[in-house]
């Protein structure tokens, strides 16, 4: 296509010397990004060598990835109710995610008007609240539901748990965040009309912050349903359970099935999340 | 200081009255159907979950219980004793810790390699083809769905414990959000540079060079940092499965119930999380600084 278009002859010199301020090297700039890729370049070397990465073993694993691509194909259950199994595990990671999003939700909102500082305007409860949502934050999904597995035993309702934790500190960063967006004119003009500070915190910011903050628990909801699909990995229910124990037991046709189901239903969900928050809050990003 | 409100005659309030009546009924109607389709999905989500009331008020005693007993035993007298008692293992943990930001490092920048390279066959106005665009995407989208986790499930069997299997599956995983993102991006540049590299002459690769990449380079930086700092998270819990890092040390600790372990090296990753967080957060800021200076 490009070789229809024949550059311009330009005297590349009588050019560069009208214009020498796009001539000039900028050698400052290039000092400042030739160190900086020195720099990432060390890393790279200090990493492969403290990790001990062993590159001979890195072609025979890729030569055995595509052992295990071939025969992951075509993917099948083996049996109707091993199906009939997936699909039932596959709902209770469904039902985990939206209960842990839900949960997560109605617990992080008490905590987020605590953490808003146009709500609470104590300095010392605003840092407090919002350094323990930091360390709830900190903790992985995982270790939520390897805890609760500790605590309530075995089971999906361990998972439960361990999202609604995760998403405890999510939750309170998030709404946190936008209710510190809003717009303060509301608040003032409930006030102005004799409204207490809670009637502001009720008439004046709540309406402008709910489309808002449902639309989050929406794009919640679609990715729990992927961190619902791994916590069975260490044993609190769903999906990830089955997956994880065809895996080491290599299965692979069961794995690539498992696979194909939790892409269809994490694709179901965002397409329905994605509408519904539209609905709410019409076409505009989510923030 | 209460006001005279002025009042409006009757006949005009009540249609004014009547019309905010019908506003508000419709709205409680959608909110009340949205309401029992929600109940009626927790209920059935309960059920299917297995959620019982009893089991979690008969032992959620045990959860605040499990971390008074993950809190060691430190007293003022024997202050420095007691603290070295409960990080007896800091050497060995730091150095897992170090291993878990090098495997968040190097799959990071793999996986921000990949999906750079691929996020500019994902965009619509940079390629021609329908069929590139359409199966890099779906390429990107499957590399996101799948969690990083499963993947390293897989890598340990093809190549072996260790590191390795973490940092690819990571880099995998990277590639797929990245390049999601980047693509987002890049689709929505300044076409008039293209334009004029295509104009004088540019190949495909000039056009990429000049045209595009000096638009996005900040943006892909600064997602390439948050997305180390979603990483770190990540690798922190890559060691479960085998493939390297501190999630070893956590999850023996807490399967062989270690109380003062598990507390000790939890607090050493909310340390580093918030650290890596907070510097990563301050480098951005700068990178957007340095693009709305421009």
């Amino acid at each position: 296509m490009t070789s229809m278009h024949t550059p311009l002859a330009v005297d590349g010199a009588s050019v560069a010397l009208r214009y020498p301020q796009y001539f000039r090297t900028n050698w400052r700039f290039r000092a400042q990004v030739g160190s900086f890729l020195a720099v990432a370049l060390a890393f790279i070397v200090i990493g492969i060598v403290q990790l001990e990465i062993p590159f001979d073993r890195l072609l025979s694993g890729i030569f055995k990835l595509g052992d295990f691509g071939r025969l992951m194909l075509p993917p099948d259950p083996g049996s109707s109710a091993n199906a009939a199994l997936y699909l039932r595990a596959l709902g209770e990671t469904v039902s985990i995610a939206l209960l842990g999003t839900l949960g997560g939700a109605i617990l992080a909102f008490p905590m987020s008007l605590l953490a808003a500082r146009n709500v609470v305007a104590n300095k010392v409860v605003h840092f407090l609240s919002r350094r323990s949502l930091d360390t709830v934050r900190g903790i992985d999904t995982l270790i939520w539901a390897l805890i609760w597995v500790s605590v309530v035993g075995l089971g999906p309702f361990a998972g439960v748990l361990a999202l609604i934790c995760s998403d405890f500190g999510s939750f309170g960063k998030l709404f946190s965040e936008a209710i510190e967006a809003t717009d303060k004119r509301a608040v003032e003009g409930v006030r102005a009309a004799g409204g207490s500070h809670l009637h502001g915190v009720r008439f004046g910011l709540l309406p402008q912050v709910v489309p808002v903050l449902a639309s989050q628990v929406l794009y919640y909801f679609e990715s729990n349903t992927r961190s619902a699909t791994i916590i069975g990995i260490v044993g609190a229910g769903g999906i990830g359970l089955q997956l994880a124990e065809q895996i080491r037991v290599l299965e692979w046709q069961k794995v690539s099935f498992i696979i194909l189901l939790i892409l269809i239903a994490v694709s179901a969900i965002d397409w329905i999340s994605s509408r519904l928050r539209f609905a709410i809050i019409g076409r505009r990003a989510v923030t | 200081m209460p006001a005279a409100v002025p009042k409006l005659p009757d006949d005009q309030l009540d249609a004014l009255a009547a019309a905010y009546a019908g506003a508000t009924a419709a709205k409680r109607r959608h909110v009340f159907i949205g309401g029992i389709l929600l109940v009626l999905a927790v209920v059935l989500a309960a059920w299917s979950s297995e959620v019982s009331i009893t089991k979690f008020s008969e032992n959620v005693w045990r959860f605040p219980a499990y971390f008074a007993g993950t809190i060691p035993s430190i007293s003022l007298a024997t202050f420095s004793a007691d603290v070295a008692e409960w990080l007896w293992g800091i050497k060995r943990w730091l150095r897992l810790l170090g291993d878990t930001i090098l495997i968040t490092y190097l799959g990071t920048l793999a996986g921000a390699i990949g999906g750079f390279v691929l996020c500019f066959l994902a965009s619509a106005n940079l390629v021609r083809s329908p069929a590139i665009v359409f199966v890099t995407r779906r390429t990107l989208e499957f590399c996101r769905t799948v969690p990083e986790i499963v993947f390293a499930l897989i890598f340990v069997l093809a190549f072996g414990l260790g590191p390795l299997p973490g940092v690819l599956a990571i880099a995998l995983h990277t590639t797929g959000a990245l390049g999601k993102l980047f693509a987002e991006v890049v689709e929505n540049i300044d076409n008039k540079p293209v334009e004029g590299v295509i104009a004088s002459g540019g190949n495909w690769f000039q056009v990429v060079r000049f045209a595009a990449l000096p638009q996005v380079l900040s943006n892909f930086v600064s997602y390439a940092l948050l997305r180390f700092e979603i990483n770190v998270r990540g690798a922190a819990v890559m060691g479960f499965v085998g493939a390297g890092g501190i999630g070893q040390d956590l999850i023996e600790a807490v399967r062989k119930f270690y109380y003062t372990d598990v507390s000790a090296i939890l607090m050493l990753i909310v340390i580093t999380v918030m650290v890596i967080d907070l510097v990563t957060e301050r480098v951005r800021h700068r990178l957007i600084g340095m693009e709305s200076d421009r």
